[in-house]
């Protein structure tokens, strides 16, 4: 028989889903379900139609933005913001650091990892606005509770991406520094933080911007910082006001944004 | 001395990578452990130190056992016996200097370390062994910034900063140039003797084992199966230790006066001595 005379052998990319039947009912349903969920959502265009006008006289109410009549109450609560931002941040850091080592499934043993993983689950199963609300019963109006709810929610983001990057690291390295007889807090120092340091400055920069914008929306619920200005504002009806504070809001979460940005190409 | 007895090694998986293992290594003797992948050398090595937990035997280096300690006890001894990496293992974002330093963390305190204040004695040996592989220019370069010969001789400070008594050295070459894999061994080879060190290598190469080692241990799934001078390896201790294989390529006698005519020789044994046997290597007859 010559090689010629053989039919060429056809070659396939192998399928995603091997089961031919249950390849097809998934994609069936997905599409099903979701020409479904499209055909039940009910949008009345009347009611957006005639909405439009009282969205665009609100929006008008915005303006001019006016910086000055609160200029005294806004410093404040820019201020407040900021001083809520650091040290929920450097709070949060410090407590996720021991919780994320571990909650890293390569170097903490069984029961060490369950419970952490537990905390980072408790952390970040709750959206900040309902821990806001439940730290304000608990502590009473002010940036104390909000000070406790970024911190505890920092510490749900922080331990659980550290976590992940202490586990995605080159064992190796960490494997050389134990094995000249070095400590366990050596080795951690020598072996693991050198390898996930540049990647959790630029989260905890990262973190740092997300606390900033949460302080401004927790103060709405009573946790003081910027947000309950902007809150004192829309109760009082003094639109140029808040827009004003949400001008001076989205420009901090832009120097922010720019300058974590350039300082984690630093790191790198 | 070095005196392993009986040593197993059952994986969790069940695998059994090591069947009783007895293996004595006298002071200044540097030892090549071949054999085939997964024929175990990794986990002898690394039950020695015990970075791998051996499952029974005794190991004992200069009359202290090694696998009752505890962890206070076994960090001591582990700064005994230096480790050389296969991928050199630097930790990468690291200087070349801390990197050589690590070197110490068994002998010096968590804060000393932490602040990288280290003895001065350390620094100056540090600086002398860089110099003496010809890095000190380098101490304050990021490891990730060497090359891989330069890496693996890094690699060497740090275990030889130990004062160490046994070097325990996996797969020094395995990425490195066959010219460099040469210099590595040799640097290995000269500094086991400077500070009368023993040594186990793993290695693939058996040439750089024959070229290099004194005493050449052959393991096969978790078995010794030669132990003895690197002259003893014939075409049918080869096919003892890794199965049926043309040998006569690899344990022709070596020259080893210059690294040219060495390489020289390699390359007309790839090119041409091999083509003869290519049918054989892939397996048609």
């Amino acid at each position: 028989m010559s090689v010629g005379s053989i039919v060429p052998r056809r070659w396939k990319k192998p399928p995603l889903i091997k089961r031919a039947r249950l390849r097809w009912a998934l994609g069936i349903g997905a599409v099903v379900y979701l020409a479904l969920a499209l055909g039940t959502t009910e949008v009345n265009w009347t009611r957006v139609w005639e909405g439009l006008p009282r969205g665009a006289r609100f929006f008008a109410a915005f303006f001019p933005p006016d910086f000055t009549s609160r200029r005294g109450d806004m410093a404040d609560g820019i201020l407040e913001s900021l001083w809520m931002t650091v040290v929920s941040t450097v709070i949060g850091i410090a407590i996720s650091v021991p919780v994320g080592i571990g909650a890293a499934k390569n170097i903490a043993p069984g029961p060490v990892y369950y419970f952490c993983r537990g905390i980072l689950a408790v952390s970040r199963s709750f959206q900040e606005i309902i821990l806001a609300i439940f730290f304000v019963k608990l502590f009473g109006f002010g940036p104390f509770a909000g000070v406790v709810t970024l911190s505890f929610a920092t510490i749900g983001f922080y331990g659980k991406l550290l976590a992940e990057d202490i586990e995605d690291m080159d064992f190796s390295q960490a494997e050389a520094v134990r094995a000249t007889g070095a400590g366990w807090l050596q080795w951690i120092n020598y072996g693991i933080q050198p390898q996930v340091m540049p990647r959790m400055i630029g989260l905890g920069l990262y973190r740092f911007d997300i606390n900033f914008r949460e302080s401004a929306v927790i103060g709405i619920v009573g946790a003081g910082g910027i947000g309950a200005t902007l809150d004192t504002a829309f109760e009082r009806y003094e639109f140029p006001s808040a827009a004003a504070i949400l001008l001076i809001i989205i420009g901090i979460v832009m120097l922010l944004e720019y300058s974590s940005g350039y300082i984690r190409r630093w790191v790198q | 001395m070095l005196r392993v007895k009986g040593l197993t090694k059952r994986y969790r998986t069940g695998d059994l990578a090591l069947k009783g293992i007895d293996l004595d290594v006298p002071d200044g003797q540097v030892m090549a452990l071949i054999g085939p992948s997964g024929a175990g050398k990794s986990t002898v090595i690394r039950c020695i130190n015990r970075l791998v937990e051996p499952t029974s035997g005794t190991i004992t280096l200069n009359d202290a056992e090694i696998t009752t300690l505890g962890s206070r006890e076994l960090r001591r001894a582990r700064r005994r016996m230096g480790m050389i990496f296969q991928e050199y293992a630097l930790v990468e974002r690291l200087t070349v200097m801390e990197n050589v330093l690590c070197g110490r963390l068994g002998y010096v305190g968590f804060w000393r370390s932490f602040t990288r204040r280290f003895p001065q004695t350390d620094i100056d040996n540090a600086f002398r062994l860089l110099a003496r592989v010809g890095l000190d220019e380098m101490a304050d370069k990021r490891a990730d910034e060497l090359s891989g010969g330069q890496r693996q001789r890094v690699g060497i400070c740090r275990a030889l900063i130990q004062k160490p008594e046994l070097l325990l050295v996996d797969e020094p070459t395995a990425s490195l140039d066959p010219k460099t894999s040469r210099q590595i061994m040799r640097l290995i080879k000269e500094l086991c003797e400077e500070h009368n060190l023993s040594a186990i290598i793993n290695i693939h190469d058996v040439m750089l084992a024959q070229m290099f080692a004194e005493r050449v241990v052959g393991l096969q799934l978790g078995e010794i199966v030669y132990d003895g001078p690197p002259t003893g390896l014939t075409a049918e201790v080869l096919t003892k230790i890794y199965g049926e294989e043309d040998w006569s390529a690899s344990i022709r006698k070596i020259d080893e006066d210059t690294d040219e005519a060495v390489e020289r020789s390699d390359n007309v044994l790839t090119l041409e001595t091999r083509q003869p046997h290519r049918d054989r290597m892939a397996g048609l007859t």
